[in-house]
């Protein structure tokens, strides 16, 4: 029964990570792959997407084996010091977008930029090689965070096929919904799933340096659900208190 | 073979590039931070403490590098 339940609880987490990190990310990419295919044609884009996917699938078959065989002590330990810094900067992004100190990741504005710097390119002769680029770049740069955060957090938890299977099924639903209603996924809450993604990852990473340095943590996995317990009150703290200080700044000023 | 060794090299920065912006980039003082958090926990669960110790430094040590990263972009923020 306590197995059951500690198993459950790193898993829970994984998927949950996995799941937000690779839906944002895809949105993302999705957004460019939209824009790239509205403006100049549907065929340069798909070639991008599939010369994008080809090289990440190539990274995957070289860097996901040579991980397995590092020494899980030493993995738990990079992997959490890499999660650690990376859930941070999620973390520290989110937590501004929040307060209004930082613009939020606004998709039909990407939309829009993408779409004006494509149309300034002109019109292709031949080969439109800039929409091919600029579909390799939008899915190639999105999907290498899904990689990094995949493998690293499947092969440090021993469930590299549970990742996989979790970041499959996000990169399809996203794909379907954003093919369902032919346009960039402006609706999706981007900030709040980056901020969740953010706690998860730090949780994450705090739990395997712990491991990596034999630190023994009360409750074994299910400590990690008290980490994103921790770090969901710190985040909603500091939040909350920018927020404080920007109201009492901004009735300053007006007074 | 000198474009071969060229584009080798253009791999290999490339590389290196990818993993300073995405570990370093703008907010380095969370890389030092957590180095940092590495080896004080290091220091404290080989030092013979009650392994209570190490258990509360990390993630506080996590939520203090994560608070001075955000408080150093607010100030930032603000003067702009």
């Amino acid at each position: 029964m306590i197995i059951s339940t500690t198993v459950a609880s790193g898993d829970i987490v994984l998927v949950g990570a996995v799941f937000l990190a690779c839906a944002v990310e895809m949105v993302e990419a999705l957004t460019i792959v939209f824009a790239v295919g509205h403006t100049r044609g549907w065929r340069s884009a798909f070639e991008g997407i599939v010369a994008a996917l080809a090289v990440l699938s190539a990274l995957v078959a070289a860097f996901g084996p040579a991980l397995v065989h590092v020494p899980l002590t030493w993995l738990r330990l990079i992997v959490g010091g890499v999660l650690l810094i990376f859930g941070m900067q999620w973390l520290r992004k989110a937590v501004l977008r929040s307060t209004g100190l930082k613009a939020k990741h606004d998709e039909d504005e990407i939309y829009l930029e993408t779409v004006a710097e494509l149309r300034a390119a002109g019109q292709p002769v031949g080969r439109d090689r800039v929409a091919f680029v600029m579909a390799f770049k939008g899915v190639f740069l999105e999907g290498l965070e899904v990689v990094v955060t995949v493998l690293t957090l499947g092969t440090s938890a021993h469930r590299l096929g549970l990742a996989a299977t979790t970041a499959a099924v996000a990169l399809v639903l996203v794909a379907i919904v954003g093919a369902l209603v032919a346009k960039q996924l402006s609706s999706v809450p981007e900030n709040a799933m980056k901020m969740s993604v953010g706690v998860m990852l730090v949780s994450y990473g705090t739990f395997w340096v712990g491991e990596g340095l034999k630190v023994k943590w009360p409750g074994g996995d299910t400590m990690l659900l008290g980490l994103v317990g921790l770090y969901l009150l710190a985040t909603w703290a500091l939040v909350a208190i920018i927020k404080v200080e920007n109201a009492s700044l901004a009735k300053g000023v007006s007074a | 073979m000198k474009n071969e060794s060229n584009i080798v090299v253009r791999l290999l920065k490339g590389f290196a590039m990818f993993w300073w912006d995405f570990l370093v980039g703008d907010t380095p003082e969370l890389f030092v931070a957590t180095l940092v958090t590495i080896g004080v926990v290091f220091a404290i669960s080989n030092g013979g403490h009650h392994r209570i110790a190490a258990v509360i430094t990390l993630p506080v040590l996590a939520i203090l590098s994560l608070t001075v990263s955000v408080r150093r972009a607010v100030r930032n923020a603000r003067k702009k």
